[in-house]
């Protein structure tokens, strides 16, 4: 036993060694690099059966979807389908949910999503829910973070390219939608060319519901025709306000690349909400014709609404005195951000080498003294000397996003010069550098964008992979680093693919959000109108040549398994309804030659899947998620006949 | 020699489905008969030899199972509220295998009082992972019952209660 033990711990060493030793070779020649390897590996490793300390929510951009990560391990737990069809989970092919991709241009089952942002109550995270922007077709979803599920899409109207969102107010008074580029309002066929003066850029801001989380679009600000790139809320002291940076304030249509970069300065746009509710409470505002959907999915029903809306109020920010100012701000600004206690906005103007901090003090004291630099379009310019509070001289490139921590630090990225800085709120000084690899976007600090960051880590999403993974043919998914940032220097901790393209993330401890995690349906809370809430209730039902089957699963059976009396030419509404109260025990569903995709059917809950078949025969269905040791035996036939058959309808069991 | 069936009933299986049309009958019995065999097999193989009944119809009156209860003393009169309510609950979460006047995927509730202590009873409802890992009777009746697990309903002690109650009915 101990000579086994002194054994165990030789091999132990000697293999730590060749590994330590592996390590430091591949390395850049640093022999250092050995012990801090080790030690990094420590910081992220999460050993089996444990769990990690927080929740990362990283945007899927392109593929339409929201993925969640575990920090600091790097572990991917989810992908999250938001604005796109999902055959994981059926989400966008079953029946209850293909309403929540209806817009305005019919069913649009993909989007480009961006921006993660939790909700917040007192300016902190809350952990109920997360809200995503589809830049593509302007939407705005709500996730929700018991279920992890989409539960309600508004598309916005007279916005395209939906880039300065979803950000939200401290206690999710507002989730706010900002254009990117500007379009005619309304709508209409007119000469490109005429852009100037004439296109407009609408802010939306959504109200949410404090209990429901159920969105409404209270009203759209139509500023001049800029681009609006990113937002963040005050907080704290500037609460009530919103910031939007602005480029392309030379209003071009055309090579944005030369054409929207000639001004020296372009602005971050300053929104005092709170005056426009006040305009607004008092009759000020107009209600104009509108056409956008608003999607809603119902947990009792587990089904999703889609309703169209058909008018917006709007307000026009001239006629509102003190709701709009400009703030002048260097080189096309990204990234618009507010620190923790709400005093300084932060403009990263993408073509400098400096970062801009305008004090939110110094902006009331400029628009107390009405000391302007003019106005765009009747929208006072307040002057750039008055509101800075200070430039970071950072020596990088391209300042993009800066997120904060709890020490009065800030962090920001620099795509052009691939790193991340970071400098002291105040004192302006810079305190570290690390390089990204490479060319990094965002950045993510769990809280970093509300009253309360926990300064732990920070995750660098990076726009270009190149040699960081083993190569998977032309196109690499993108990387991300995790740096510990608990310390003076930050310290590139570990290094993980990610899915799609994240534009941004948040993040928040787990304890905030792992106690409301739902784990099943409760089968005696299913309010699905086709719900089987017994076996007893498991029936076919005809209605011309609509064939209702309610079906019940449970391990490892259907009920009803076989069916007879379909006809060719039928269309074939398969409502199941799962009779597990066990968690994590999903049964799946699926028909051959069905032109959509299979459903999985979560514990307690009701799904629906439509089939058409074609062709008489018998065909089998089955359970696609291995659900127990007689999943292979969870399968089931329905019998076909041709259109003109008299075979009556009739289903069984184990009969 | 299993094997060697095994394969025989996979190719009787598959010859069938292949020919499909009109005789769709025919050969059903052989395949039954082989399928049979199998278990009890099965079941030998992992009863010991003082088992010889099959749990199903084992009286294991004395064995109170693991789990969360432990004693539970039963009124002479039964409670018709908590009949009714555990006939409802039993109804929804328990129908899809257990039938009253048939053996279905596992064995009906009918004389159970007879065979099952209640406490043993209420522990296969609460936590039916435990008892199958842990307790003889429940571990043969899986092997019994083609190893179709039993599902944890997620019920209260409460509403086992009331099955329990209901469960008396059926004698």
């Amino acid at each position: 036993m101990k000579y086994k033990t002194i054994h165990k711990a030789a091999v132990f060493t000697l293999l730590a060694a060749w590994l330590f030793t592996g390590c430091g070779n591949q390395g850049k020649g640093d022999n250092a690099q050995g012990a801090l390897v080790s030690s990094a590996a420590e910081k992220v490793y999460v050993a089996p059966g444990e769990r990690d300390d927080y929740y990362a929510f990283l945007s899927g951009g392109y593929s339409g979807n929201l993925t969640v990560y575990g920090l600091p391990s790097g572990r991917m737990f989810k992908e999250i389908p938001v604005f796109s069809q999902f055959p994981t989970s059926g989400y966008g092919y079953s029946e209850e949910t293909k309403p929540m991709l209806n817009t305005s241009h019919g069913f649009v089952p993909w989007d480009d999503l961006h921006h993660p942002d939790i909700s917040q109550t007192n300016g902190e995270l809350d952990g109920r829910w997360i809200f995503v922007n589809g830049n593509n077709t302007p939407r705005i979803a709500r996730v929700s973070l018991s279920t992890f599920e989409t539960e309600e899409i508004i598309e916005i109207p007279n916005s395209a390219g939906n880039h300065s969102s979803s950000f939200i107010t401290e206690n999710t008074e507002y989730v706010v939608a900002g254009t990117r580029f500007s379009v005619p309002v309304p709508q209409r066929d007119m000469p490109i060319d005429e852009y100037k003066g004439n296109f407009k850029g609408a802010l939306t801001f959504i109200g949410v519901d404090p209990e429901s989380g159920h969105m409404d679009i209270k009203f759209q600000v139509i500023m001049p025709g800029f681009n609006y790139d990113l937002s963040h809320p005050g907080r704290g002291k500037s609460h009530g306000w919103f910031f939007f940076s602005t480029y392309n304030t030379e209003e071009a249509s055309t090579l944005l690349e030369v054409n929207a970069s000639q001004n020296d300065k372009d602005f971050i746009a300053a929104i005092n909400w709170k005056k426009i509710e006040e305009y607004i409470a008092n009759g000020g505002g107009k209600t104009v014709p509108a056409n956008y959907a608003h999607n809603v999915y119902d947990e009792a029903t587990h089904t999703g609404t889609s309703t169209m809306k058909k008018e917006v109020l709007t307000v026009d920010p001239t006629e509102i005195p003190g709701a709009v100012y400009l703030l002048p701000t260097p080189k096309s600004p990204h990234g618009c951000d507010v620190d923790p206690s709400g005093q300084y906005i932060i403009g990263s103007g993408k073509l400098s080498a400096d970062i801009t901090v305008h004090s939110f003090d110094n902006m009331l004291k400029a628009i107390e003294n009405e000391k302007f630099d003019g106005d765009a379009y009747g929208i006072p310019i307040l002057k750039f000397e008055d509101v800075l509070a200070g430039t970071v001289k950072s020596g990088g490139l391209g300042p993009l996003h800066t997120e904060f921590d709890n020490q009065g630090n800030a962090y920001t990225t620099f795509f052009i010069s691939s790193e991340v800085v970071k400098w002291e709120l105040g004192s302006w000084e810079v305190v570290d550098r690390k390089p990204t690899f490479y060319s990094v976007g965002h950045l993510m600090i769990p809280g970093g964008n509300s009253r309360k960051p926990f300064g732990n880590y920070l995750v660098a999403m990076n726009k270009i992979t190149k040699d960081r993974y083993l190569p998977t043919g032309p196109e690499m998914e993108h990387s991300a680093q995790i740096y510990d940032i608990s310390g003076e220097k930050m310290e590139l901790i570990y290094d993980f693919p990610t899915h799609g393209e994240p534009h941004y993330a948040a993040g928040c401890p787990a304890d905030l959000i792992e106690p409301n995690s739902k784990k099943i349906y409760r089968l005696d809370e299913n309010k699905h109108p086709f719900a089987v809430i017994g076996p007893d209730g498991a029936k076919v039902e005809r209605d011309g040549n609509e064939v209702h089957v309610y079906m019940s699963t449970i391990r490892s059976h259907f009920t009803p398994d076989n069916i007879e009396g379909i006809k060719v030419g039928d269309k074939v509404y398969f409502h199941i309804t799962n009779h597990e109260q066990d968690f994590d025990v999903p049964h799946g569903f699926s028909m051959i030659g069905q032109n959509t995709s299979e459903i999985l059917i979560m514990p307690g809950q009701t799904k629906t899947s439509v089939w058409e078949p074609k062709q008489p025969g018998v065909w089998p269905f089955y359970c696609t998620d291995f659900c127990s040791a007689l999943h292979q035996e969870m399968q089931g036939y329905v019998r076909v006949s041709p259109a003109d058959s008299d075979i009556d309808l009739s289903w069984s069991v184990g009969e | 020699m299993r094997n060697y069936s095994k394969i025989i009933f996979i190719l009787t299986v598959g010859m069938l489905l292949s020919c499909g049309g009109k005789n769709e009958n025919k050969e059903e019995k052989f395949s039954y008969e082989t399928q049979q065999t199998e278990k009890e097999q099965v079941a030998e193989e992992s009863s010991s030899a003082e088992n010889e009944v099959p749990a199903s119809e084992r009286i294991t009156l004395d064995n109170k199972g693991v789990g969360p209860i432990k004693n539970i003393t039963l009124d002479p009169e039964i409670d018709q509220a908590m009949v009714e309510r555990g006939e409802a609950l039993f109804k929804t979460n328990c129908t899809a295998c257990h039938k009253i006047e048939k053996r279905f995927i596992g064995p009906s509730p009918k004389g159970i009082m007879k065979r099952r202590s209640p406490e043993w009873i209420m522990n296969m409802i609460l936590d039916p992972q435990l008892m199958v890992a842990q307790d003889r009777c429940a571990k043969d009746l899986l092997v019994e019952f083609n190893g179709a697990a039993m599902a944890n309903q997620n019920l209260t002690e409460d509403q086992a209660r009331d099955i329990l109650e209901y469960f008396r009915t059926l004698d």
